[in-house]
């Protein structure tokens, strides 16, 4: 029997889940409201929320000042490359972890979230040295590298736990019928874990446009995607709250659409397997 | 071609040891099922055979030649699972082409096969559907098609009808029996129900605790069974048991009686109907029978005895199998 909920109770739960919501979306919201500021209604005390004077002026000027599509182009190819980097590298580790574990399996698992759990900043002078060393310091090949290896582990563990959902006479079958481990991967473990790797990538590739500290790190102007972008605008000049607004506006809304149009692979992926 | 031998083939999970050394020779062309309890290594033994599982040690030859270490891919047999193991993106028509497009077969040959494989198994207004679409006795055909389009030397059957209805496991069993006759391919099928055993069988592998039991052909194993287990396995309903002054009588630990063997209405034995099951062609009465235990009788469907009569019975002479204490049949 379905468990009853009283109206007013179903009232509270939706107007808390509301709050919770806005709370969460506010400084997302207040950051776009912002950008359409005037530079003194941005830093007015006490705040204005919606008396302002409304202006599209800040983005002609971040616009005008900075080469936005080179930084957007950069965030792109970075995310993309890594995310499909990582996936080569993950959909054969997934499998073999899946299908055929050994006694480790479960410890190697744990030890790859670990290297997760680690300050960034307590690799970086290695990590900055090697960049250095290897002449990948300030490339996108570079970035592509750091955030693939950043976020492989994450990559790892969301696609072994689909493929554990996946029966292994399945994939006997194919055995069976002579197929080698390619096209057991490529025909058949593939296009069934197909909703599985594409929440996958897409969460990877929101990772990999959000992450700040290695894109700002080891970049200088050639492969400095729209996370430099941002910082540019709070350096040397002084702090301009609205212009500074634009550009994040500028720089998180092409992933904010993305993840608008794909939250539903995005939930049932972060949720499958839960419930079976 | 088909013949499968084993020579002491085990296998071991740790220090389980799962087959502990079985022996067994399949001629081509035959049709074997490995029977047995749940747990007794029946499924485990048919992974050896199909190359899914590693042996420890011990021979498989196939055709003569050591397979023992061939993937499966290699080793020529083609294989229907319990749970159909279709592939479900594919449709139909894909999933059989499946083995022949891993096999590199040019597609016009391939669509010449399919089509007659759909033929056969009357898959042909199907083949644009996917797995999800059919009910389980289709998809249980699908599967059969994608084993049979590879013309292996023989096919390897694991519990394939036990996810059935009980109307559609009676048809498709004929199915498979009728099909084996058209192709005249070794068949392995794998199965803890002795009826499919029986029905179906060219010989029948009891296995229990990971040994053979005994290896016949069903009218063998049902006239004439080598241990109690086997004699307890085969037949429907089980064979009555008897220890005691009853048995000592006869010189044994042990004696057996089919429930089909013992005369109603006349005989040296007697006992108290507890169960009357009338199926209409038999009626089957469960007897206490004092010192002799429980009783299974098989009457015609005609007899009308019920709860709580008397009943007088008897073993049909030369019916009666004598068991030492090793649980060893007494020639």
């Amino acid at each position: 029997m379905a468990r009853s909920v009283s109206r007013n109770r179903k009232i509270a739960l939706t107007a808390a889940a509301w709050a919770v919501g806005l709370l969460i979306f506010f400084p997302v919201l207040w950051t776009i409201l912002t950008s359409f500021k005037t530079e003194a209604s941005a830093v007015a005390s006490p705040p204005e929320f919606l008396s302002a004077d409304w202006t599209m002026e800040n983005y002609a000027e971040v616009w005008q000042r900075s080469d936005y599509p080179r930084f957007f182009w950069n965030s792109v190819i970075i995310s993309i490359g890594s995310t499909l980097l990582g996936l080569a590298i993950a959909i054969p580790a997934a499998w073999s972890m899946a299908f055929v574990p050994g006694k480790r399996t479960k410890d190697l698992l744990m030890w790859m979230l670990s290297t997760k759990m680690m300050p960034a900043v307590g690799v970086l002078i290695p990590i900055y040295l090697l960049f250095q060393w290897l002449k990948l310091f300030d490339t996108r090949t570079g970035l592509i590298l750091a955030l693939m290896l950043m976020n492989l582990p994450i990559i790892i563990w969301m696609l072994y736990t689909y493929f554990k959902e996946i029966p292994g006479e399945i994939l006997e079958a194919a055995r069976m019928d002579g197929a080698t481990l390619r096209n057991e991967i490529i025909y058949v473990l593939t296009p069934m874990a197909i909703p599985g790797i594409a929440s996958t990538m897409l969460l990877n590739v929101i990772l990999a446009w959000n992450e700040a500290f290695w894109t700002i790190t080891l970049t200088t102007v050639n492969a400095a995607p729209l996370s430099a972008f941002i910082a540019s605008f709070s350096a040397p000049q002084g702090l301009f709250y609205a212009k500074l607004s634009a550009a994040s506006t500028m720089a998180i809304a092409p992933i904010l659409i993305l993840g608008w149009f794909s939250q539903k692979q995005l939930v049932r992926g972060l949720t499958f397997g839960a419930v079976k | 071609m088909g013949q499968i031998t084993l020579k002491q083939v085990r296998k071991s999970f740790g220090d389980v040891h799962v087959i502990p050394g079985v022996d067994l020779d399949i001629k081509d062309g035959e049709f074997v099922v490995f029977v047995g309890p749940s747990g007794c290594g029946k499924s485990t033994l048919l992974r050896l055979i199909a190359g899914l599982e590693d042996t420890s040690s011990g021979v498989i030859a196939i055709d003569g030649a050591d397979a023992t270490h061939l993937p499966p891919a290699k080793r020529g047999l083609a294989m229907v699972f319990q749970s159909y193991a279709l592939y479900p993106h594919m449709t139909v028509r894909k999933n059989i082409a499946f083995p022949l497009k891993m096999a590199g077969m040019p597609e016009a040959e391939q669509t010449k096969k399919i089509e007659a494989a759909a033929k056969v198994l009357n898959l042909t207004s199907y083949l644009d559907r996917r797995p999800g679409q059919l009910s389980g006795g289709q998809r249980q055909r699908v599967a059969i098609g994608r084993a049979i389009v590879r013309e292996p030397a023989a096919f390897l059957f694991d519990e394939p009808l036990s996810n059935l209805d009980a109307s559609l496991r009676v048809t498709m069993r004929q199915e498979i029996t009728e099909l084996h006759q058209t192709l005249k391919t070794t068949m392995i099928y794998v199965t803890h129900d002795q009826v499919e055993a029986m029905t179906m069988a060219d010989k029948i592998v009891v296995l229990n605790a990971g040994r053979v039991e005994q290896v016949g052909s069903p009218m063998e194993l049902y006239n004439a069974p080598d241990n109690l287990f086997v004699a307890g396995f085969i037949g429907s309903p089980r064979m009555n048991l008897i220890e005691g002054d009853e048995a000592a009588n006869m010189g044994a630990k042990t004696i057996g009686i089919r429930p089909e063997h013992i005369t109603i209405g006349e005989g040296a034995w007697s006992g108290t109907v507890v169960l009357a099951e009338h199926l209409g062609s038999d009626t089957f009465l469960k007897v206490d029978a004092g010192a002799l235990g429980m009783m299974t009788l098989r009457a015609t469907g005609d007899l009308r005895l019920n709860h709580g009569d008397r009943v007088q019975f008897g073993p049909q002479a030369g019916k009666i199998h004598r068991f030492d204490a090793d649980g060893k049949a007494m020639k």
